[in-house]
């Protein structure tokens, strides 16, 4: 959907700029005369919803940083600093610290939103790779910061997750040994991880622009899952359809984030990073945060410490194969009833990793006898089924299914007395 | 092009390979020093061993050291103790071990039963266990609940190895040196 440049500079500075830089005319046919498909619906604005986070990480960041001291010593006392003597200090480090969670919030309805409309199937499979890439580099970012305070959760975060690279085979202790600076978490990892924690939003920055890159060169999916034919009548320009639309998700969006920055500031939080680290006093029950929870219970519903850590990033490489995993050439699930019951139930299982993740391993869920159904049990289904529906479901699916007939075109689905999605469903 | 690659390669085809090659390897040197970087330097190298003195720890007790970042347990046992985990049969173990192979010689040759030195993280997720406590009067992880002997080895539960002994030695009869 790459479309002829529409951009005719309207005076003499931009027209002798355009002739040298024609950076002007990137944005304009990128995000004022871009031709958007009509039918996008408001899942389509956590795009520039993610811009927005982004944008709002790296800046309160970067001013975070000129107030926050990274050695063990002082870490955790120079966030207090930051939240009593710091000026507006406790407005931006929630809005950092919240920030973050909002951020996942908004790229999981994002992924979700792309496996229900097939928007990684081709053309866009670089796309969606760049997508994983981007969640990878978030992930990695998120943890991380989640260190820095250098609170008990922090801590021992660190701890467990830097172990799981020990059960590598042959090198795993050497690496260990390599990522801590030390022969435990210490003041060395909490400096490199301090730097990292600066630089991997400008990597995520980089990937961002491939990313709209790849969107623009495919062109954007769309509820219907069907190419723009017509651009006349597909397709309407960006600014101002697409912007404004993009603005009121937004600010809806700003209203969820207001709340738990002004009013439950420490709701997605642990109560025990706001202990100091103790190498020499484990919390009871270590959890991640809620965003990384359903990895963690996969990791612990694998008896096998090496087996447990393969899934657990397996569950993650799975989604860069997905493109060629997917059998069926229909992408929109609107149109796939079998495809469209399953995305729910994976939705719900997705759910339940979570829940898994933040419970202890032996929790009784069901007793029988002295024993019972425990978390790990639950967790080991769960787990089974999440890699099935990528193995087994996507290929499948796609070879048994009948679908529904796709409308003719994307004005024939929106357009009044044509949409014959809606009166089939 | 096809025809090019068909000919015979010839000496500048050869000094071109070679000296790419020669970039690549002097490239890959360069980025040594800055992986080595993250290795642990001379400063923490220099603590990574410590002398503990073990006088004042009674039987029945033990003192918990900080060693490279990890505590360190140093339990002085008392006959029960070291008869219990003596009793048992090694078969039935997880990761079998005697008790005799989790301690060391003294200063005057003999095995130092009383003392058994054990790093303090669970082998399961790295969790520090408490003492004296499970079923085995050992130590017991309350993260997932993982229960050692009086030898520290792992008798149920889901962590998959013994306590680990670190590297020590006597000084003397009334100190040791970890690592």
């Amino acid at each position: 959907m790459s479309h002829q440049s529409t951009y005719t500079p309207g005076n003499g500075f931009s027209r002798w700029l355009d002739a040298r830089l024609p950076v002007m005319r990137l944005v304009n046919d990128s995000f004022v005369d871009y031709p958007t498909p009509r039918n996008l619906n408001y899942w389509w604005t956590f795009g520039g919803i993610l811009t927005f986070c982004l944008a709002v990480q790296i800046v309160t960041g970067i001013v975070l940083a000129m107030h926050y001291v990274p050695t063990t010593e002082l870490a955790f006392a120079s966030v207090e600093h930051i939240m009593r003597d710091v000026n507006y200090g406790w407005l931006i480090r929630y809005v950092h610290s919240n920030g973050a969670s909002m951020f996942f919030i908004a790229v999981y309805i994002h992924m979700f939103r792309g496996l229900y409309y097939g928007s990684y199937k081709a053309p866009r499979e670089v796309l969606w790779i760049l997508g994983v890439l981007i969640y990878l580099l978030m992930m990695a970012t998120a943890f991380f910061g989640y260190v820095l305070p250098w609170g008990q959760m922090s801590f021992w975060g660190a701890t467990v997750i830097t172990n799981l690279f020990g059960a590598i085979p042959f090198v795993g202790e050497a690496l260990r040994t390599w990522l801590w600076g030390g022969f435990s978490v210490g003041d060395p990892t909490l400096n490199r991880f301090f730097s990292l924690h600066y630089l991997f939003p400008f990597l995520i920055a980089g990937v961002v622009i491939l990313h709209v890159w790849a969107l623009h060169v495919s062109g954007q999916g769309n509820p219907a899952g069907i190419e723009v034919k017509d651009p006349a009548k597909d397709t309407i320009p960006f600014t101002p359809y697409a912007t404004i639309k993009d603005a009121f998700g937004l600010a809806l969006f700003a209203i969820l984030f207001a709340y738990f920055v002004f009013y439950n500031p420490n709701g997605l939080g642990e109560p025990d990073n706001y202990i100091v680290a103790n190498p020499l006093s484990t919390p009871a029950h270590i959890v991640p945060e809620w965003y990384l929870l359903p990895f963690y219970a996969i990791l612990r519903a694998v008896p096998d410490k090496l087996g447990g850590v393969v899934l657990m990033f397996g569950a993650i490489a799975i989604l860069f194969v997905l493109p060629w995993l997917d059998t069926s050439k229909v992408r929109s699930a609107r149109f796939r009833p079998l495809f469209k019951q399953f995305f729910w139930i994976f939705v719900a299982v997705c759910i339940g990793l979570g829940y898994c993740g933040g419970q202890s391993p032996d929790k009784i869920l069901l007793a029988v006898g002295d024993g019972g159904f425990d978390v790990t049990d639950l967790s080991r289904i769960l787990t089974v089924y999440y890699f099935a529906h990528f193995i087994i479901l996507f290929p499948v699916l796609g070879l048994i299914e009948k679908p529904k007939p796709l409308p003719e075109s994307i004005a024939a689905s929106v357009l009044p007395g044509t949409r014959q999605d809606k009166a089939t469903s | 092009m096809a025809d090019i690659h068909a000919v015979e390669p010839t000496r500048r085809d050869f000094l071109y390979v070679a000296t790419g090659s020669l970039a690549a390897v002097g490239a890959a040197f360069a980025v040594w020093p800055l992986i080595d970087q993250m290795n642990p330097d001379a400063s923490v190298l220099a603590l990574a061993s410590i002398e503990v003195d073990i006088s004042n720890i009674p039987v029945g007790q033990e003192t918990t050291f900080k060693w490279r970042g990890k505590p360190v347990f140093v339990r002085h046992r008392s006959e029960e103790e070291i008869a219990a985990a003596d009793s048992v049969d090694i078969s039935t173990l997880p990761d079998p071990q005697a008790d005799s192979d989790r301690v060391i010689t003294g200063p005057e040759g003999t095995l130092e039963k009383q003392w058994l030195v054990v790093i303090g993280i669970c082998t399961h997720l790295g969790c520090v266990p408490l003492s004296y406590r499970g079923e085995y009067d050992g130590y017991f992880c309350p993260c997932h609940g993982s229960v050692y002997d009086t030898s520290g080895r792992i008798r149920k539960g889901p962590a998959p190895l013994n306590l680990e002994v670190p590297p020590y030695a006597f000084i003397s009869d009334t100190k040791i040196k970890i690592g």
